[in-house]
């Protein structure tokens, strides 16, 4: 065995795709080289991308506006906080879209001519595409406030507002006080990220309590403990009535609606949600509702022109899930699947059962299978909810409430197995059939204190069972 | 509180400019008590000599205000000393100069030579005709015959000298870092010699004063345990910015000056010299010896900074109390303490090939004069490589050394916890490790077995001790240059002086080859793998950026597979810093499948593989 490879013995395949189908007998060689354009360089477009160059030979061309490079969307605030540089956001190395042979345009197009197929830039420029893929992500919502355009005024999404961020707040004796408006993942993302340079934050939220949409009461309760623990000024119940402007433009203070207190401020955050980026679309044959139409094939109405990620909206919604998903991973399921329509294996868009997380400050928060809040929950669903007597270490667990069959579980504080959810719910297990083995679920790091006895003995208490928790077990875990 | 934290700030920079300022402190005096302190090992005849000479050329008694100086006129005393005692040699037991001439003249008679026993019994004393009846026997043996007088005296000249120089070995001193080193910590005379205890509190005491200040002022500060990588790319210390370039200045210099210079930094052991006092009476320290403790100091200091940061994640702590433990009692206290018991000053758990003066004949001459219990100690060295190391690996991933028990591990996992984030995580810088650490370790065994080679002739087979060379290599070469490119360079200089440029584990990444020996274990038979939970993985790359090894673990995490590779030291900071709880240190099974393998399902797809392939046929 010759040294070098002897070397290469040692470790895993490098990261990177060459597994291209390229000297195989492919069944779609009759549309070898055909063009797939991709606008939007996101997780949605890039995983498309990706995974058509892994299935065929056809040529794809990503565009953007924002970027030259993919890079993760969800890691910006980390730039801000000084945990990364930039380049730490990109998942892959510049020289890896040449090697895979995508190439990246950077360009804003204004116009779709699917007659000719054929896009239009705002430069002039045009491209000709065989396969059209929209991956346009979202925009921040703007609610007509008067004043929300003013200098000083951001959303918290694109790469653009982490340069007005630094621009307006890059210390705390420029801006003396950000408020943010929303009360969403992305405020308290942007909260926190002010909050690590020490600039005094004013969170307003119109919920009652954060993000109470989504999260049960005592989930959300503990978050806003959470929030004002960290000297966030937290204001609940209340709505965004105007952003005052100083002499030259710039953000000066805001008035909220319900008491009309003026708040003085540098800096004025809108993450009250976010919606398609499907602007530039209004005058194109495609059908739009609030995102671009899709079937479950990720279809549009025009034949040839997909859209997948958070500017997709599915005619009927898929299950309990909402017809737009703005989510990573929903995104990346997208991706997937379409790559696989175009290469030759149509399929539906069939995500398996929902699963989501965040981060709140401190507390991870992790969610398998379907926990709803107080607003839309259906009738059967019944919560049995633990918390740590003194730490933020929560969880609730919804279950049918006459079958007892497990619907899902929220855990905050706690790390738990996707794996392991993802087969009880495929195996529609009952909620004491989950607490007898939620060790196995446990994926804290080692040494962590486990709760689950707590957590199985006030189950016990709560509704007179007799449930014994099962010692962790590799067999079961690998079983699944 | 903010103000407290920047005077221990202060307070730690004040302590450690005093510390470098020692260097240039005080005065260096030669004087016949310090020659005597430097020589003790050795006869009285060498301190007498060197006091000697030192006086005539005028350098016992003068005092010198640097160390430099000083050096620079001590170093032309060793070749006169040398001279000196061979001369002195040669009249007493050896063969002088009127000797050499005798003989010489009598043996030559009208331009021929007669040399015999007899003639040597003539002109010289009993016992150095024995000397060079046993030497020069051959030359007088019945089928020699000289033709020249210069012939003659030319061999006779060699083999006088080789006597001589065999007579006056042990009185011999030789120009190099040890004895320049021992001279010069004698000779150290003034403030600092004069005040060694409060020169401790001053800069050894005040320096951890300071630094735990701030340390601990930062817990008030920031009181919500939690993952706190705030501003580290954003500051001079941790962004490669000018503090980071001071600090590695600093690093590289004394790694320098403490392998190569050790003399330079006589002052700095003066002042830990109390601390030896502690083990043996009255105790001088080496550098060595200083050496221990700025590692213990800074591992313990840093510790606690780790124990703090990581309040919230028990992994850490444990971890961390288990890399301060080995330091202290394993590398340091027993270190000490075993010569006290006449055995081995080693370290018990520097597993071979890191340690890679294992079987170097000083080192295993030093276990076998020691009794039972010191070939117990030199077997326990072979059962900690052989069975030991891969064992656990195989059970724990090679975590279990390096970042659970390695003195190099706990430095980068305690000292250069603030540097994880500057390893390079590029493709090119995985392709570089693979082709540095796997030649180290090929080049360290070579080195280890033809050092053994050597070491087992020189103890069971003396007669066979010829050159020192197997397969054409020189043994004491070839370990002389490991030592020096592999062991000080490598390890020390680059490992450690470059932690605020290059990452806290470049020696452990590129270089160690006990790190690749377990790693080719880790990587093809453990149970140890980090797992990736499913799809939750969002690729913001906190993992990526702060593994300090360089794996980009995202790209594995990314596509829900778990992380198995050789590098991997297992430290958990991948998992702690990861904000979506996707990464967990798991010792599961070894099967290829539930280790390695990607379940697409997870991703949160519901494809049906089978189904695919089917309609692909």
């Amino acid at each position: 065995m010759s040294r070098y490879k002897f070397l290469t013995l040692l470790s895993t395949e490098l990261p990177t795709q060459t597994n291209s189908c390229t000297d195989k007998n492919y069944k779609t060689n009759h549309i070898l080289m055909e063009h797939i354009v991709i606008i939007g360089n996101g997780i949605s477009g890039v995983t498309a991308a990706r995974h058509i160059r892994k299935l065929s030979d056809k040529r794809i061309t990503i565009i953007s506006a924002e970027t030259e490079y993919f890079f993760s969307r969800t890691a910006l605030m980390y730039v801000y906080m000084g945990h990364m540089k930039f380049e730490h956001t990109q998942p892959y190395e510049n020289w890896f879209w040449k090697k895979n042979r995508i190439e990246l345009k950077k360009g804003y197009v204004e116009q779709v001519k699917d007659s000719t197929k054929e896009l239009v830039f705002t430069s002039g420029e045009t491209l000709k595409y065989d396969k059209l893929i929209i991956a346009t992500g979202s925009k921040p919502n703007k609610f007509g406030w008067p004043g929300q355009d003013l200098d000083g005024v951001m959303g918290m999404y694109h790469r653009q507002d982490l340069e007005n961020l630094e621009k307006y707040a890059p210390n705390k004796e420029v801006c003396k006080r950000a408020v943010i408006v929303g009360g969403g993942l992305i405020g308290i993302e942007l909260a926190e990220m002010l909050q690590s340079r020490d600039i005094p934050v004013t969170f307003l939220v119109r919920e009652n309590s954060f993000w109470n949409g989504v999260l049960p009461a005592g989930e959300s309760e503990m978050i806003n403990k959470h929030i004002k623990e960290h000297h966030i000024d937290l204001r609940l119940g209340v709505n965004l009535q105007e952003i005052k402007a100083d002499e030259n433009g710039k953000v000066k203070s805001i008035i909220i609606k319900e008491t009309g207190e003026e708040i003085p401020c540098t800096v004025v955050g809108l993450t009250a949600g976010v919606s398609p980026n499907v602007d530039f679309l209004k005058d194109s044959n495609i059908e739009l509702g609030r995102g671009v139409k899709v079937n479950r094939r990720l279809e549009t109405n025009v034949k040839d022109i997909y859209a997948i990620g958070d500017c997709a909206e599915q005619h009927e919604p898929i299950g309990q899930r909402r017809p737009i998903e703005a989510v990573w991973y929903t995104g990346r399921m997208m991706g997937e699947t379409l790559a696989q329509t175009l290469c030759g294996n149509p399929r539906d868009y069939n995500p398996g059962h929902w699963f989501n997380s965040a981060k709140f400050l401190d507390i991870e928060y992790q969610t398998y299978g379907w926990v709803f809040g107080e607003r839309g929950r259906p009738k059967y669903e019944k919560h049995f909810h633990w918390k740590h007597p003194k730490k933020h270490i929560c969880i609730t667990i919804a279950y049918h409430k006459e079958s007892n069959k497990f619907l899902g579980i929220n855990t905050f504080g706690i790390r738990m197995r996707h794996h392991s959810f993802d087969t009880w719910l495929n195996e529609e297990r009952s909620v004491e059939y989950v607490l007898e083995h939620l060790a196995d679920a446990n994926f804290d790091p080692e040494f962590y204190k486990l709760h689950e006895k707590d957590i199985v003995a006030q189950f016990n208490q709560e509704n007179n069972t007799n449930v014994q928790l099962k010692k962790k077990s590799w067999r079961r875990i690998f079983s699944y | 509180m903010k103000f407290i934290r920047i005077a221990g700030l202060y307070i730690f920079i004040a302590s450690v400019l005093l510390f470098i300022a020692t260097l240039f402190m005080g005065n260096y005096t030669l004087t016949e008590t310090s020659i005597q302190q430097s020589f003790s090992g050795k006869k009285a005849r060498v301190t007498e000599t060197f006091a000697a000479v030192a006086k005539e050329n005028g350098v016992l008694d003068n005092t010198y205000n640097s160390q430099f100086s000083f050096m620079n006129d001590v170093k032309a005393l060793f070749d006169k000393h040398n001279q000196r005692v061979a001369e002195a040699v040669a009249e007493e037991t050896g063969v002088s100069n009127t000797e050499t001439t005798k003989i010489i003249t009598s043996a030559s008679q009208s331009g021929k030579v007669v040399y015999t026993k007899e003639l040597l019994q003539q002109v010289l004393p009993e016992a150095k005709v024995t000397l060079l009846d046993n030497a020069t026997n051959w030359m007088y043996s019945p089928g020699k015959t000289y033709d020249s007088v210069d012939a003659f005296k030319n061999d006779l000249n060699n083999k006088i000298s080789e006597i001589n120089r065999s007579q006056a070995g042990e009185f011999l001193l030789y120009d190099n870092k040890y004895s320049r080193f021992d001279i010069t910590e004698r000779a150290a005379t003034g403030i600092i010699a004069n005040n060694k205890a409060l020169f401790l509190f001053l800069t050894f005491g005040l320096g951890i004063i300071g630094s735990l200040i701030f340390i601990i002022a930062g817990l008030f500060l920031k009181p919500i345990p939690g993952i706190k990588n705030n501003g580290i790319y954003l500051h001079n210390a941790t962004n490669r910015g000018w503090v980071g370039i001071a600090v590695f200045g600093f690093l590289v210099a004394f790694y320098v000056l403490l392998y190569f210079h050790p003399y330079i930094i006589a002052n700095w052991t003066n002042i830990v010299d109390p601390l030896k006092s502690a083990f043996i009476k009255n105790g001088s320290a080496s550098q060595w010896f200083l050496y221990g403790i700025l590692y213990c100091v800074s591992m313990i200091v840093m510790g606690i900074r780790m124990f703090i940061k990581y309040r919230h994640n028990q992994y850490q702590v444990v971890r961390t109390a288990s890399v301060l433990f080995f330091q202290i009692i394993f590398a340091f206290l027993l270190v000490e303490i075993l010569p006290l018991f006449d055995l081995p000053g080693v370290d018990l758990k520097n597993a071979w090939p890191l340690d890679y003066n294992f079987l170097t004949d000083w080192n295993v001459k030093n276990y076998l004069n020691a009794g039972h219990l010191g070939k117990f100690m030199f077997f326990w060295g072979f059962i900690l490589s052989i069975i030991v190391v891969p064992t656990l690996v195989y059970f724990y991933g090679k975590r279990w050394y390096c970042s659970w028990v390695c003195g190099c591990g706990g430095l980068a996992e305690t000292l250069g916890d603030p540097y994880r984030q500057l390893s390079d995580k590029r493709l090119i810088a995985w392709k570089i490790e693979r082709w540095l650490i796997y030649p180290i370790l090929v080049f360290a065994i070579i080195m280890t077995i033809v050092v053994g080679y050597n070491t087992y002739n020189i103890i069971y087979n003396p007669t066979a001790v010829g050159d020192s060379t197997l397969f054409g290599i020189n043994a004491y070469k070839i370990n002389e240059w490991y030592g020096f490119l592999i062991g000080s360079i490598f390890a020390g200089v680059i490992g450690t002086g470059f932690y605020p440029i290059l990452g806290n584990r470049t020696w452990c990444r590129f270089g160690c080859p006990l790190a690749a020996y377990m790693g080719i274990v880790q990587r093809f038979k453990s149970k140890f793998r980090i797992t990736t939970n499913g799809g939750q993985c969002i690729s913001c790359g906190n993992c990526s950026t702060y593994c300090e090894q360089g794996i980009d673990v995202r790209a594995y995490a990314q596509k829900g597979q778990n992380i198995v590779r050789s590098s991997c030291v297992g430290c958990g900071v991948c998992s702690a810093v990861c904000p979506r709880g996707v990464l967990k240190l798991e010792n599961g099974s070894d099967d290829g499948a539930t280790r390695h393998e990607v379940p697409e399902v997870i991703l949160g797809n519901d494809m049906d593989l089978f189904e695919m392939l089917e309609n692909n046929k």
